[in-house]
C-alpha cells in the first residue's frame, strides 16, 4: 500500500512541477495545489498507513494508528486552502491591473 | 512552565485582531501597534533577566509536557532576536506613520504589520519543527498581503513571483517536515536531536538535512536569493525595511537552530556546504551591489551579503564563528532596517531611485547626509561601530576551522560593500545640488526620528559592546551545547 501511494505521490509531484513550469498563471495556481495534495498525501503516508488499531494506547491492544500525522495533515490543508484562495484573488487582480496571465510578460524589473 | 515565554505572539495577534475590528479608527491603531511593540519589549526584557538567572523557559501549551504537545521555548538566542525585532518594527512604525499613506493605513496595514510581527516572534520561540512551518505561514500571508498593499503595476508582478516562490518551498518545508518524522517519529526540537543522535546521522538523514537547508535558503535568501530583488524593492519603504530586516533573519534562525540542535553530527558535510553557498552568496551578492546605480536595487543586494556573512560563521561551527554570526546577526537586523529607512527617505525625497539623477542633498539635508554616512560605515564593519565586532569573530571562527577562503570572500566582500554604499553617499550627497526646497517631492518631517533612533542604536552597539558580551555569551553556549536545550524542554530525564 506504502509502494502505491509512494508511485501516487510521484506522479502528482510530476503533474504539479509541470503545470508550474508552464506559462500561464492560472495553470501554475493549479500546479501548486496538486502539488500541495502530493504533499498532504506523503505526510500521510510517512505516517504508516495500516496498523490495525485504533488512535489510542490502549490496555488490550497493543497496536495503535499514529494520529499525528493527520493532524498534521489537516493544519497543512487549511494553510494551503488559505494561501491558494489568497493566490487566485491576487492573480485576477493581476490580471486585471497588468492585462496579462502570462508570466513571459510579467518578467523585466522596470515600472512600466 | 513560565507564561511570560507566550506574551511575544499573544500581544501583536489580540492587538491585531482588536484593529481589524476598528478599521477607520487610524489613531486607535496607530497607538496600540506602537504599545504593543513597547509591551513585547518590556516582556522581553524580563524574560532575558529570567534566563539569564534561571535558565532557558519554557511552556507546555495546554499541559501537554514535551514531545507529546506543542512546547515554546524561549532560550537567550530566541530572547534576544525578539528584542532587537520588536525594537526595529517599532522604528518601522514611525516611520510608516508618515510615509505609508492613508489609503493604506486604511486597508489594514498596521493589523497585518502586527501579525507579521506574531509569526515572527513565534518562529524564534517555537520548539516543535511542524509548529515553526506554522509561524513560517502565519508570517508569510501577513508578508503576501504586505507586498502587494497598494496593487500597483510593480507590486503585483513581484507578489505574484513572491508568492509562488514562497508556495513551492513551504511544500518543500512539509516534505522535509515528513520525511523526518517517518525517520524519528518525532517533531519536537529537543526530542529530534536525542533520536538524531540515537540513530545517527547517516546517508539518508543527512539527506533530510540538507533538505531543511534548501527549504530555510529560500527563506533566508542564502544562494537560492533569485526572488529577492525584486520583491524587497517593489513594496513602500517602510514595509521593505521591515521585510529586510527580519523575514531573512527568521531563514537564518531557522538555520542555525536546526543545524546546531539537530544535525550537528556531521559538519564535514552540511556545514562545508553552508559555508560554500555563503561564500557564493557574499561573491554574487557583492557584485550585484556594486554593479546596479539604483539606490533600491543596491541595498537589496546588501541584503543579500549580509545574508551570507551571516551564515559563513554558522558554518565556521566554532564558539567564535557562533559569537560573530549573532553579534553579526543583531547588527544586521538594525543596520537593514536603517539603510533602508534612509535609501526610501531619499527615493521619498526626490521622486527617483536613479543614482544618476541625484546630487547635492547635503546642503539640503545635513542630518539625513550625516546619519547615512553613519550607517553606511556600520555597514560595511568599520570600527567603532556595531558591525566591526561581528565580523572580526566571524572571520576569526572561519580561520580556526580552516576555512580561510570563506574568511577572505568575506572580507573582500566587505570592501565591495563598502564601495557600494558609498557610491550613494557620493552620488547622492555629494556635488551640486540640483533640487531646492520647493522642487522636493516630500519632506522629511517626522521621518528623520526612526532614523536617528536607528542610528544611535548603531552607535550605541559598538561602544557599548560589553554590555551585551554577557547576554550573547550565553547565548552561543547555549547554542553550541545542545544538552541545555534538551534538558529544559524534557527535564533531566529524557528517557522517552
Amino acid at each position: 500500500m506504502e509502494t502505491l501511494m509512494s508511485i501516487l505521490v510521484g506522479i502528482l509531484f510530476a503533474i504539479g512541477t509541470y503545470l508550474i513550469l508552464t506559462k500561464t498563471l492560472l495553470r501554475i495556481i493549479l500546479g501548486t495545489s496538486i502539488l500541495g495534495h502530493g504533499v498532504n498525501l506523503l505526510i500521510i503516508t510517512m505516517g504508516g498507513l495500516k496498523k490495525g488499531g485504533p488512535p489510542l494506547l490502549g490496555i488490550k491492544n497493543l497496536t495503535y494508528a499514529d494520529s499525528l500525522p493527520q493532524a498534521l495533515l489537516l493544519t497543512a490543508i487549511v494553510i494551503n486552502f488559505a494561501t491558494t484562495a489568497l493566490f487566485l484573488v491576487l492573480s485576477y487582480r493581476a490580471y486585471k491591473v497588468l492585462g496579462t496571465d502570462d508570466t513571459e510578460q510579467l518578467r523585466g524589473t522596470e515600472n512600466e | 512552565m513560565n507564561n511570560l515565554v507566550i506574551l511575544p505572539i499573544i500581544i501583536p495577534i489580540i492587538a491585531g485582531m482588536i484593529m481589524v475590528i476598528f478599521r477607520e479608527n487610524l489613531i486607535l491603531q496607530r497607538f496600540l501597534s506602537v504599545f504593543s511593540t513597547i509591551a513585547i519589549s518590556v516582556a522581553t526584557l524580563l524574560l532575558i533577566i529570567q534566563i539569564s538567572s534561571k535558565g532557558i523557559q519554557t511552556l507546555y501549551l495546554g499541559g501537554w509536557e514535551a514531545p507529546f504537545g506543542v512546547s515554546m521555548v524561549a532560550d537567550m538566542f530566541s530572547a534576544i532576536l525578539i528584542l532587537v525585532t520588536s525594537i526595529v518594527s517599532l522604528c518601522c512604525l514611525l516611520f510608516a506613520f508618515n510615509s505609508i499613506g492613508r489609503e493604506r493605513e486604511s486597508y489594514y496595514f498596521y493589523p497585518l504589520f502586527l501579525f507579521l510581527i506574531t509569526g515572527v516572534n513565534g518562529s524564534f520561540l517555537t520548539g516543535d519543527i511542524f509548529n515553526l512551518f506554522v509561524f513560517f505561514e502565519v508570517m508569510l500571508v501577513a508578508s503576501y498581503v504586505l507586498i502587494s498593499l497598494g496593487s500597483t503595476r510593480t507590486q503585483l508582478r513581484e507578489s505574484i513571483k513572491y508568492i509562488l516562490i514562497n508556495i513551492i518551498s513551504s511544500f518543500l518545508f512539509l516534505v522535509a517536515i515528513a520525511f523526518l518524522y517517518a525517520m524519528t517519529g518525532t517533531l519536537n526540537f529537543a526530542h529530534l536531536s536525542l533520536r538524531v543522535a540515537e540513530v545517527g546521522q547517516e546517508g539518508l538523514m543527512t539527506t533530510v538535512a540538507l533538505l531543511f537547508l534548501i527549504v530555510f535558503s529560500l527563506k533566508a535568501g542564502l544562494f537560492l536569493f533569485f526572488w529577492l530583488p525584486g520583491s524587497y524593492s517593489a513594496p513602500p519603504t517602510a514595509i521593505s525595511a521591515i521585510f529586510a530586516a527580519l523575514l531573512t533573519k527568521v531563514g537564518i534562525y531557522a538555520i542555525m537552530r536546526v543545524f546546531t540542535l539537530v544535525f550537528y553530527h556531521r559538519p564535514e558535510v552540511t556545514h562545508l556546504f553552508i559555508g560554500i553557498l555563503a561564500a557564493v552568496t557574499m561573491l554574487l551578492g557583492a557584485i550585484g551591489a556594486v554593479a546596479f546605480w539604483d539606490i533600491k536595487r543596491i541595498l537589496t543586494y546588501n541584503v543579500i551579503v549580509g545574508v551570507g556573512f551571516i551564515l559563513a560563521g554558522v558554518a565556521s561551527f566554532t564558539t567564535e564563528g557562533m559569537t560573530g554570526s549573532l553579534y553579526y546577526l543583531i547588527h544586521d537586523m538594525i543596520i537593514k532596517a536603517l539603510i533602508f529607512l534612509l535609501g526610501g527617505t531619499i527615493v521619498h525625497l526626490t521622486g527617483t531611485s536613479k543614482l544618476k539623477e541625484i546630487s547635492g542633498l547635503i546642503r539640503l539635508h545635513p542630518g539625513l547626509g550625516w546619519m547615512f554616512f553613519i550607517a553606511a560605515l556600520s555597514l560595511s564593519g568599520i570600527p567603532p561601530l556595531s558591525g566591526f565586532l561581528g565580523k572580526i569573530f566571524i572571520s576569526e571562527g572561519t580561520f580556526k576551522t580552516g576555512y580561510f577562503w570563506l574568511g577572505g570572500i568575506g572580507l573582500i566582500t566587505s570592501l565591495m560593500v563598502l564601495y557600494s554604499i558609498m557610491k550613494i553617499f557620493i552620488n547622492g550627497f555629494w556635488g551640486h545640488t540640483d533640487l531646492t526646497e520647493e522642487k522636493e517631492k516630500g519632506t522629511t518631517k517626522g521621518l528623520l526620528l526612526p532614523i536617528g533612533i536607528l542610528t544611535i542604536l548603531t552607535i550605541a552597539l559598538g561602544l557599548g559592546t560589553e554590555g551585551i558580551h554577557g547576554y550573547v555569551d550565553i547565548a552561543v553556549e547555549g547554542l553550541m551545547n545542545p544538552s541545555q536545550y534538551i534538558e529544559a524542554v524534557l527535564g533531566s530525564n529524557p528517557a522517552q
